[in-house]
């Protein structure tokens, strides 16, 4: 229904169009002057097609819902029903309405899925009358008003700006949604967990949130010592550190040298085969860390007669690390190329070899960049998910042993909400606190890195 | 005097051949892990494209399909081929005992039966006879034949046991066993048996996130970066929409997860773990890679080109969605290509909003639920049975060869359309 409307409506936007272009002509024809070009007649024509179309095609999905509710549920107001037991008997209506209903069907619920049909298809049918008579009557005004060649394009022009205006909110859109998804949750949360137990708390055990019978009362007590969150915030900078020692000397040595001393040919086929690394799937780095790297570890431990886990901490964040390499070497390699030949020329007149100029004069005039660089890698570490949720372990240890497995808030949050997730619970609320803390540090590690970048590529611009 | 000049001059050199040595090491270790990946997932993957079938002899037999004289087609739908199938498996060894008969009919996939129907069904006249017919090992057997399965362990270590593997190597030198290309990886849906699994089902999904994902942020993302990079007045306004989509490009995959649950699907009300959804999410975080890399190539357009439109008496919007927009076109469009085959290789935030869902249909639209490609190589690998090792390996193969694709469409457009402004 809704898409015969659609097709009706896109049908009718292309007649306006095509009459306002042939009304266009027929002003022409008559020897005036044109005050735009004749599709711009069409578009005018068009958009107010359009715009009122998509004003009432919002309102009713806004409010079709919500009246038919009250209607359906005006049947039950006398009778002393709760507001919980209503919309139970709404979602049964619906469910019926589709036939996907299971259960018992008492008469009452029959009778309000046939009148909920019923005003469904009024609603359907009322909708369409108003939609068409409303574009009807904007367009024919719009028709009335370019007869007397009045301007058309800049009120086109502006339609469009306004529309490409719209579009650039919708960054700022994410981030809203983003805080929003994440704060309600974590208030929730902070409701029934302390702030301190959060943050200081050494224990970490959301299973035995989950015992909990959904008649009891939620008791606050039985939750400490449950989300104490110290071995997850550990155990992510823990395998972030260890990600960081091989991407970092790896990552940054790469870098000076394919911007110093390779040669064309050599950067031309080693960069690109770098960066392959970059665009490599997490889920494909974390199906070999669990595969490969963990298991050889764990032999290579068990024959120096080290007790290994087979999801070490080491595996998860030395793949990790891989992982980080080319966002590293490539940022750097960036950096080091932008600083001005001069300081090298002045380096080697002084009678300095490349790696000293390198040393004394390159890296300390390109440090900021290859210090942002280094950050971003650090959030990517921190944000990195499936990794360590494939290769490292689930269970939060507190531990500062590489051998043994840690756990990281994205493999939590993973974990709490993979299959299910019970709105209100403590456990779906506690992955929504991880969320934002997970949010807050990134947000400020890459605001730091963004803007340190930015400094030092002005300084040499 | 001299001589210490010399010796210090020779460890100056030293130190020189030294850094450079670091760098072409550091080089060497970055390409080095790149081999041992590549060479680790084909080394595993390969034999998943083959498929072990036996060749059992059937023999139709109508009184034990329960069918009458002459059955129609529909009867023939409608018989009871589990007996039949049972009895050709038990009569590879006539002198088995219950046990054993048990333990031969597991010697074949699970749904065993059904291709002994198929069979039927392409050719009705075979009833009464006794015809080979080709049956899917069981993964097992499957793994045992391709080598990948330690034969010397004990007995019951293995799931498979000595008294098939009896048999199975009489079938073997009695040429019963035959390997061919593993058609159904690619056409059957995901399953728990690993012989019968396929990418299909996670395949379309990936395909519909996708096309979701690039019917939303591809228009987005370039009238946004065309409203910044040509009509935006600067101001404290625009540097915070600015902030904001550099943060975006770098915000944790997985946080737009929980966006994705707890926006999409707790306030939206939106179908849980169809790739609608994960489209939608997967377009959130693909946005300011479009926007940036759209924003660069219509900085790249000289100003000669907007001012020569200026100057022939189009107007500022003429010129920009006539002019720049279309030669800014190969840049965005790799840009998208780009971002696309990011969003294609995404995990976490679909396994947030449900495409973790064990899906054994393949799915037609957007609104039924799905997995991807990444997220069925995550179920694969979690689970235990040895068979499913090589069949992640040769998922991962597919969702490479994907990326690469499309990063090499990507360079192309780049490299054959874009105008270079000199």
């Amino acid at each position: 229904m809704n898409l015969i409307l659609f097709t009706f409506i896109v049908l009718l936007g292309f007649t306006s169009y095509y009459f306002g272009r042939r009304k266009a002509y027929t002003i022409q024809s008559t020897n005036k002057r044109l005050t735009a070009l004749p599709q711009f007649y069409g578009y005018y024509l068009a958009i107010w097609c359009a715009i009122p179309a998509f004003i009432i095609f919002s309102l009713w999905a806004i409010f079709e819902p919500t009246i038919v509710k009250l209607l359906i549920l005006s049947d039950y107001s006398n009778q002393g029903y709760l507001d919980d037991e209503l919309n139970l008997i709404y979602e049964k209506t619906k469910a019926l309405s589709r036939g996907q209903f299971t259960g018992e069907i008492t008469p009452f619920i029959e009778a309000s899925a046939e009148k909920y049909l019923s005003l469904r298809s009024i609603a359907q049918s009322s909708k369409a009358v108003i939609v068409l008579s409303i574009i009807i009557a904007s367009v024919a005004y719009a028709y009335k008003k370019i007869s007397s060649n009045s301007r058309t394009r800049e009120p086109v022009e502006k339609f469009l700006k306004a529309v490409l205006f719209t579009a650039s909110l919708a960054a700022i859109l994410t981030t809203v949604g983003i805080v929003f998804s994440l704060i309600f949750q974590t208030i929730d949360f902070f409701k029934v967990i302390p702030l301190f137990d959060f943050v200081f708390g050494t224990h970490w055990y959301p299973a035995k949130a989950f015992v909990r019978d959904s008649s009891e009362a939620l008791d606050p007590t039985m939750y400490s010592d449950t989300f104490g969150a110290v071995p997850i915030f550990a155990g992510t900078f823990f395998i972030a550190f260890i990600a960081m020692c091989v991407a970092i000397p790896i990552g940054l040595m790469s870098g000076i040298y394919l911007a110093e001393y390779a040669s064309v040919k050599v950067r031309q086929y080693a960069k690109p085969l770098i960066e392959i690394l970059a665009g490599i799937p997490t889920v494909v780095y974390g199906f070999f860390a669990a595969l490969t790297v963990g298991p050889f570890l764990k032999e290579i431990g068990n024959s120096m007669g080290l007790d290994v886990s087979a999801e070490s901490a080491l595996a998860a964040g030395g793949v990790m690390g891989i992982m980080i390499i080319p966002f590293i070497s490539s940022l750097s390699d960036d950096v080091i190329t932008s600083v001005p030949q001069s300081l090298r020329d002045g380096s080697y007149a002084m009678g300095a070899t490349k790696s000293e100029t390198i040393k004394k004069v390159i890296f300390p005039a390109a440090l900021p960049g290859i210090v942002g660089s280094i950050l971003l890698g650090v959030s990517r570490a921190i944000g990195e998910t499936m990794i360590v949720v494939m290769a490292s372990g689930l269970a939060a240890n507190l531990t500062l042993n590489p051998l043994e497995s840690t756990s990281t808030i994205t493999a939590q949050i993973v974990v709490i909400l993979i299959g299910d997730q019970a709105f209100g619970d403590p456990k779906t609320q506690a992955a929504f606190a991880l969320g934002m803390s997970l949010f807050l540090v990134t947000l400020c590690l890459n605001i730091v890195a963004l803007r340190v970048v930015k400094k030092y590529r002005e300084k040499y611009e | 005097m001299n001589k210490n000049k010399e010796q210090l001059l020779n460890k100056r050199y030293k130190a020189e051949k030294r850094f450079r040595l670091y760098g072409q090491s550091a080089i060497f270790m970055a390409l080095l892990f790149l081999t041992i990946f590549i060479f680790k997932i084909f080394s595993t993957g390969y034999s998943a494209f083959q498929k072990t079938w036996l060749i059992v002899p059937v023999t139709f037999d109508a009184e034990l399909m329960m069918l009458d004289q002459n059955p129609s087609k529909e009867d023939l739908k409608d018989a009871d081929y589990y007996d039949i199938a049972l009895k050709s498996m038990a009569d590879l060894d006539p002198n088995a005992n219950e046990d054993q008969e048990n333990e031969l009919k597991r010697m074949v996939s699970y749904f065993f039966e059904r291709e002994i129907k198929r069979e039927l069904l392409n050719d009705p006249s075979l009833i009464g006879k006794t015809k080979d017919v080709y049956l899917t090992a069981s993964d097992d057997l499957d793994q045992v034949f391709k080598g990948n399965y330690p034969r010397d362990l004990p007995e019951d270590q293995r799931r498979v046991t000595d008294y098939q593997l009896k048999i199975f190597d009489q079938l073997v030198e009695l040429g019963k066993v035959e390997s061919k290309f593993n058609l159904s990886f690619f056409t059957y849906p995901d399953s728990r048996e690993a012989e019968l699994a396929g990418i299909a089902s996670s395949f379309m999904g990936s395909i519909f996130s996708i096309l979701v994902c690039l019917m939303i942020a591809f228009p987005v993302a370039v009238l946004a970066a065309i409203y910044l990079e040509e009509f935006a007045p600067k101001n404290r306004f625009t540097d915070f929409i600015e902030v904001n989509i550099n943060n975006l490009a770098a915000v944790p995959s997985i946080v737009f997860g929980l966006l994705g649950l707890g926006i999409l699907l707790a306030v939206f009300q939106l179908p849980r773990s169809t790739p609608l959804v994960g489209g939608i999410t997967l377009s959130l975080m693909t946005l300011p890679t479009i926007i940036i890399a759209c924003r660069a190539s219509l900085k790249a357009v000289p100003p000669s080109i907007r001012e020569a439109a200026l100057a022939m008496g189009a107007s500022k919007m003429q010129t920009t969605m006539h002019h720049t927009v279309p030669l800014s076109m190969p840049g965005t469009l790799s840009g998208t290509i780009i971002g696309l085959a990011q969003a294609l290789g995404e995990t976490a935030p679909l396994i947030l909003i449900g495409m973790v869902a064990f899906v054994n249909t393949i799915p037609g639209s957007p609104l039924d639920p799905a997995a991807s490609l990444p997220v069925q190589i995550y179920i694969w690998a979690e689970s235990a049975e040895r068979g499913f090792v090589e069949k992640v390996s040769a998922c991962i193969m597919v969702l490479l060869g994907f990326l690469i694709i499309m990063n090499l469409f990507a360079q192309i457009i780049r490299h054959k359309f874009e105008k270079k402004w000199s």
